[in-house]
């Protein structure tokens, strides 16, 4: 690929020529290049959301009780949905790959699209959990006020203190994958855009597999956060 | 892979998360969180392997950068749980 002239590289498709840069030898290392880049990313970020994990084990270990009342009071149906909606985003994420491998750029378009409305759609019901929260008086800080959590339960004693821990994870997880989200939508407006404009194909549609991937693991913090925020102890009462 | 798998999986996930949800209100004692979290990393799995594309990769260097995240967060988890389940610190 050297010696290639440039008349010849004038008159490659731009798809080719992002397809093999010049410091890459084959086109296949170069996928390979990126794909191990963004793994390689993503790894940073298990160790980033990991950390959070880790806070979230030790505090509900120490403070079950009061661990189990705050996740009592989240509204398991928008969560649930809001997984439903992700693991849905997934799949049209999972299918535009297809769709750009296969050359098909409206679909490509519609599916990235439809991610785009179902990764908002996710933001919006966030939105409104949070809301509820600040309406229950749930957010840590001076307007805490957590005895709506034992009316059910007469025997239950929750410390304030240790309850305001649990909503801290609360928002600091929930907010910090709401923060990728975003950033998702920010890359994906790009990647539609460019998508419509025909830069991707069956030569080059490696961008389109990258933002994939970021957006699979977004959705995997989440499949995770979801029992652990939502489902710690959902037993009826006797 | 077929867009046929692409659904399976798809409905694989959504019942998945179904039964998470269900479940919870099922009285399993402590099995309830292993159960969750059971369903979960299968959750995770499904999409790793096959809407990340990962059980069809072919590059050797990226399964192993992936092995080692997971290896590394099972570290911090447990052996902070070795310590924190072990001992009564409060």
């Amino acid at each position: 690929m050297s010696d290639t002239s440039v008349a010849v590289e004038t008159h490659e498709s731009e798809q080719e020529h992002l397809a093999l840069r010049h410091h890459f030898v084959t086109v296949e290392q170069q996928r390979n290049s990126s794909h191990l880049a963004m793994w390689l990313f993503l790894a940073t970020e298990v160790m980033f959301f990991g950390g959070m994990f880790c806070a979230y084990l030790i505090y509900r270990i120490w403070f079950y009780a009061e661990f189990a009342a705050g996740s009592r009071s989240l509204d398991i149906t928008l969560g649930t949905i809001n997984t439903a909606v992700l693991i849905c985003s997934s799949l049209t994420v999972a299918l535009g790959v297809r769709a750009a491998q296969m050359g098909k750029r409206k679909l490509l378009v519609v599916l990235l699209l439809l991610t785009l409305v179902l990764g908002l759609a996710f933001l919006g019901i966030k939105g409104v959990e949070w809301y509820a929260k600040y309406t229950e008086h749930h957010i840590p800080g001076s307007t805490f006020n957590v005895s709506d959590l034992v009316q059910d339960y007469p025997t239950l004693h929750i410390d304030p203190r240790h309850e305001q821990i649990f909503f801290s994870l609360y928002f600091a997880m929930t907010g910090m994958h709401a923060i990728h989200m975003i950033v998702g939508v920010g890359l994906f407006l790009y990647l539609t855009y460019k998508a419509w404009k025909g830069t991707y194909g069956p030569e080059y549609y490696t961008p389109i597999e990258i933002g994939g991937l970021y957006w699979h693991f977004v959705d995997i913090i989440w499949i995770y956060l979801f029992p652990l925020l939502y489902l710690i102890d959902r037993k009826p009462l006797h | 892979m077929s867009v046929g798998m692409y659904y399976g999986i798809w409905i694989t996930l959504l019942i998945l998360t179904g039964v998470t949800a269900g479940v919870s209100f099922i009285d399993l004692g402590p099995f309830n969180t292993i159960v969750a979290l059971v369903i979960a990393t299968f959750k995770a799995l499904l999409v790793v392997l096959f809407f990340m594309h990962v059980k069809y990769a072919s590059e050797k260097l990226t399964k192993t950068v992936i092995i080692a995240a997971i290896f590394w967060l099972m570290l911090l988890l447990g052996l902070s749980l070795t310590d924190y389940l072990s001992r009564n610190l409060l």
